[in-house]
């Protein structure tokens, strides 16, 4: 037998593999990452070359990329936009209002939604949702057409960028109002039993105790939302007609595709220097993403900060 | 001037329980009367009832008993309704799934390629055998680094290498699919030629989503396990290794096992790097190292986005195939859960 002190100076053999083993997976991991950047760098860098002749994108990458960034960062403003008030109020809901018994299966239930696959709300999308909405946009252009953004003409199939946001924010609205319920969940029992104590009613100790404490986290459980949104594919390429175009109206058959929809719908016919192309567009994908989740680490690094690690 | 402040007057049960039944009795009146081309749809009558309810009772508790409590009131019903309007299109969804998907959910469908196959007839068997070897290896690519990684950040991590791991995993969570299978594709085609598709490129893809996945479940369970433990075992001469295989893994067995099935279920729906790495075919391979595969997700995607002659029956595929993953999803789902309460620690622990 060796002595405490003995195995701390030199560890026995198991453990110097096994410790081994273990920070090797760690490398693993970093070498992934690189090994991904490092590929799609090589594979992408000769549809950067100015000079080269891509069928697909005959003025170059950057023309051919550029509508595709402004529809991507466009539809999934638009699934923020929806999804963000009404997961604040799932959140709400689940947390503070709906009674204890029924919230935790609730909580359960929309955990299980957020596993649906996307191809299956894909389909969703343009068989039921799609046809579905297709008479309100008609209405809509009919009565609000004077408003730009609503202009004719309207799209006859439905399969427009309003409803791929749509869709995009009821993929996105499970894992956002999950991460809403955690953070309102945290709230210190005790700042909402002094609120309640002074006479608040329910909403006024949601406003003082429990939004003031949320609000860094909300703004992260967005900004993870907005990056599923950015990278979403399927749904998009099936219920999207695209164009490529750059427009910002949302009713009609002219409307700009996303990144990732454009790289399934072309890459399996794709040959040649457009593969490079597409690759090239996935590394762009790529680093609006990683924007983005940074930016969300960022704020819940500071929050922990400022709150003394819990 | 009427000052409520301080006054305990509220509106009582009754009163409230009045205005809903007279919002519903104007939300029929209002749809009866209109009734031109429609049906009457019971959710649509309730839905503009619940309205008028909320135009009815507000006004009224501004009026019994002060702003506050009718802001208060106000903010009650928009919670409810989020709540209730975003369910609408989950249950709309998970309804058609079942009722679209049950027409081709036969014996058939889960006996029988799809090759030769044109118009009715037909299954998504290569299907799922693609899916169940392709996500099986990812497993087994994912969960043994998962696992050790997981072990290097909560029993060994210190320093700066262990902040990089930690941040690299954030990292590699944000990866969109698409790029995964971009990457693996990419990583491939440098070994076997531009064209190259095969299922363990698209295992390679599902396993870069599924790594982050299994080390933040793992990493967050072996945190819950009790110093004490560690420390009772180090203290009877019992090695580092062995305290982490023989203490520590089997205290969190039950939540390992847990968070590795919800990875599985994450990945197992993904269709866009499948149909970059993999691709799709009508017939049976069972040889992941050679060859296109189908797998499930991308079988109910190209059902749909190539419809043959007698259409309907590839849209009929489509939703037995959403059907078919949905049932695996919530199978693994519910599974998770029941493993996590069969595994969990009983007291006296």
């Amino acid at each position: 037998m060796t002595s405490p002190t003995n195995t701390t100076v030199r560890p026995r053999r198991g453990d110097r593999i096994f410790r081994g083993v273990s920070i090797g997976a760690g490398v693993v991991i970093l070498s992934v990452l690189v090994l991904v950047a490092a590929f799609l760098v090589f594979k992408a860098l000769p549809a950067l070359d100015p000079s080269a002749q891509i069928d697909s994108t005959p003025d170059g990458f950057l023309s051919f990329v550029g509508p595709l960034v402004f529809g991507t960062l466009f539809s999934a403003t638009l699934a923020l936009i929806f999804a963000t008030p009404l997961s604040i109020g799932i959140g709400l809901f689940i947390s503070h209002y709906a009674p204890r018994r029924i919230a935790s299966a609730l909580g359960y239930v929309i955990d299980l939604l957020a596993a649906i696959p996307s191809v299956v709300y894909g389909l969703w999308g343009i068989q039921v949702f799609a046809p579905f909405i297709q008479p309100v946009y008609q209405w809509m252009s009919d009565n609000w057409g004077f408003i730009p953004i609503f202009a004719g003409p309207v799209s006859g199939t439905g399969r427009t960028i309003l409803t791929v946001g749509v869709v995009l924010a009821i993929m996105i609205l499970p894992i956002m109002s999950a991460l809403a319920r955690e953070v309102f969940l945290q709230t210190p029992r005790l700042h909402e039993e002094a609120a309640l104590a002074l006479g608040a009613t329910r909403w006024e100790m949601i406003q003082m105790a429990v939004l003031p404490f949320a609000r860094s986290g909300l703004l992260s459980a967005a900004m993870l939302g907005l990056g599923r949104a950015l990278g979403e594919t399927m749904a998009v390429a099936m219920v999207l007609s695209p164009a490529a175009a750059v427009t910002f109206n949302l009713l009609t058959s002219e409307n700009p595709s996303t990144i990732a929809s454009t790289i399934a719908l072309d890459f399996p016919e794709a040959s040649g220097l457009d593969v490079n192309a597409l690759i090239a567009a996935g590394l762009v994908l790529f680093a609006i993403t990683m924007v983005v989740n940074s930016f969300a680490r960022a704020i819940v690094t500071r929050q922990r900060t400022k709150m003394g690690e819990n | 001037m009427t000052t409520v402040r301080g006054r305990n007057t509220t509106l009582t049960r009754g009163t409230v329980i009045a205005l809903f039944v007279s919002g519903m009795a104007i939300s029929y009146f209002v749809a009866a009367i209109s009734r031109g081309d429609g049906e009457f749809v019971p959710l649509g009558i309730f839905a503009l009832g619940m309205v008028v309810f909320g135009l009815l009772v507000v006004p009224a508790s501004w009026f019994v008993e002060g702003r506050r409590k009718a802001i208060n009131r106000t903010m009650t019903g928009l919670v409810f309704s989020a709540f209730g309007f975003a369910l609408i299109p989950l249950v709309s969804l998970v309804w058609t799934v079942v009722t679209l998907g049950l027409a081709r959910f036969d014996a058939q469908f889960f006996g029988s390629s799809m090759r030769n196959v044109v118009g009715a007839g037909g299954g998504a068997l290569h299907a799922v055998i693609g899916t169940l070897e392709i996500t099986l290896m990812a497993a087994l690519i994912s969960i043994p680094i998962g696992l050790l990684t997981s072990v290097y950040l909560v029993e060994y991590g210190r320093g700066r290498f262990s902040n990089w791991v930690t941040t690299m995993v954030d990292v590699m969570t944000g990866i969109p699919s698409i790029v995964a299978g971009l990457f693996a594709f990419a990583m491939f085609s440098l070994f076997f030629g531009p064209g190259v598709r095969m299922g363990i490129a698209g295992a390679v893809a599902l396993s870069v989503l599924m790594i982050p996945v299994v080390v933040r479940s793992s990493e967050e369970m072996l945190r819950l396990v009790p110093n004490e433990l560690r420390e009772a075992s180090l203290a009877l001469g019992v090695p580092k290794w062995l305290t982490i295989l023989r203490v520590v893994i089997p205290t969190a067995i039950g939540g390992l096992v847990t968070g590795i099935m919800i990875a599985i279920a994450r990945v197992i729906g993904e269709t866009a790097p499948l149909l970059i790495a993999v691709g799709f075919t009508q017939s049976m391979n069972y040889n992941p190292f050679g060859e296109r595969m189908m797998t499930l997700p991308v079988f109910v995607y190209n059902s749909y986005s190539s419809q043959g002659t007698d259409a309907q029956a590839y849209i009929d595929r489509a939703w037995a195939g959403a059907l078919t993953l949905i049932v695996i999803v919530m199978v693994l789902n519910l599974g998770a859960r029941i493993v996590s309460r069969v595994f969990r620690p009983v007291g006296n622990h």
